[in-house]
């Protein structure tokens, strides 16, 4: 009986989504004409590289027009990292015996993590100091260094990484975010106004501010996601 | 019946998304063990992304990054798929992820609670 009313409820919401989507038609060009602007895709796609001298549209939107949005959305991670700590945390009894949920890697594994973790760090390095010009940005690279960090856990079990250094990392990132973001309050008119000289388009230094706030993203991604991991996988659990 | 490319397009990617977001909510109302809810939750986030993406696309659009390769496609007459929906969906995966995170640690914390994740098995949700 369940079921079945759960089916028809699933009918329902599947026909309105088909005939909501059904006057949208795939492939369509939506943005108008390139050159007369009536759609704020297509002011992005005609302004960006004059105006901010960034190659990568997607990253000028996230970090200069949407700017404070992603500055709400690190705070997100924040609050995620904060309140899985305050969630999970535990006093430990006295002569409670704990045991990790892991089981013990083969030396395969070991050996071959250790040898592609530099490998790893580097990838994410590269992905968001190049997140103006090239596919990727903060958050991509911030996940790619922490799936390193994965990696050495399940592969060492007695690997720790120290929650001190993370939440230093994370602080230190966010406070640059925001003083940058503040710092063109105090120089222009906006918060995160870009004060910074643009540079030319497709160049390493280019793009202001774009790549600096980038780079403090990644590495906030990077700590929070490694955090995350560290607190779920070192749940201890009763024997 | 005839169908051409767009017809045919719209059907696998729209009914792909829509086919996960209603594979997601099956799981969230039909399936008893909290971590299955998570992953259903988890399994409407990847549906929704793939719509928006899917209406952002343009026939034979490149991605919109003005690398010296995309500005000589741009120059040539092609054209770029909308940025908006891609920058969203960023946003949207980064909180999807949070949304993840936070309900794992409800379901870790439920488990130590009653020694089950089934929410046929807890007792103290019927009254």
């Amino acid at each position: 009986m369940k079921k079945l009313l759960v089916l028809l409820l699933l009918a329902v919401v599947g026909y309105s989504l088909i005939t909501a989507m059904m006057g949208v038609k795939f492939g369509e060009n939506r943005l108008g004409d390139p050159q007369d602007e009536k759609t704020v895709s297509a002011y992005y796609l005609n302004n960006t590289t004059q105006k901010l001298s960034v190659s990568n549209v997607i990253t000028a939107i996230v970090v200069n027009y949407r700017g404070l949005d992603t500055l709400g959305e690190v705070s997100v991670l924040f609050l995620a990292s904060l309140g899985l700590g305050s969630i999970l945390y535990r006093k430990h009894k006295e002569g409670e015996e704990e045991v990790a949920i892991l089981k013990p890697s083969s030396q395969l594994l070991q050996a071959g993590s250790k040898l592609i973790f530099p490998a790893i760090l580097m990838l994410g390095a590269y992905v968001f100091i190049h997140g103006h010009l090239t596919p990727g940005g903060g958050f991509q690279g911030g996940a790619i260094i922490a799936t390193g960090f994965l990696l050495m856990m399940m592969a060492y079990q007695d690997y720790r990484v120290s929650h001190s250094v993370l939440v230093w990392v994370e602080s230190l990132a966010g406070i640059t975010f925001a003083g940058i973001g503040m710092w063109g309050l105090l120089l222009g008119n906006t918060f995160l106004e870009n004060f910074l000289p643009i540079g030319t388009l497709n160049n390493l230094f280019s793009g202001g501010i774009i790549p600096i706030i980038y780079i403090a993203v990644g590495f906030k991604v990077a700590a929070e996601l490694t955090g995350v991991l560290d607190t779920l996988l070192n749940i201890k659990d009763k024997h | 019946m005839d169908l051409d490319y767009n017809q045919i397009m719209s059907i696998g990617v729209y009914g792909s998304a829509i086919g996960l977001i209603l594979i997601g909510l099956y799981a969230v109302l039909i399936k008893k063990h909290l971590t299955k809810i998570v992953i259903g939750l988890s399994i409407i986030d990847a549906g929704i992304h793939l719509l928006f993406i899917a209406i952002g696309y343009i026939k034979g659009g490149t991605a919109p990054i003005f690398s010296p390769a995309g500005e000589k496609i741009v120059a040539n007459g092609g054209v770029m798929v909308d940025p908006v929906p891609q920058a969203l969906v960023l946003t949207a995966i980064v909180i999807g992820f949070a949304v993840t995170a936070v309900a794992l640690s409800l379901v870790i914390r439920l488990y130590r609670h009653h020694q089950t994740a089934r929410i046929d098995q807890i007792k103290s949700l019927k009254w």
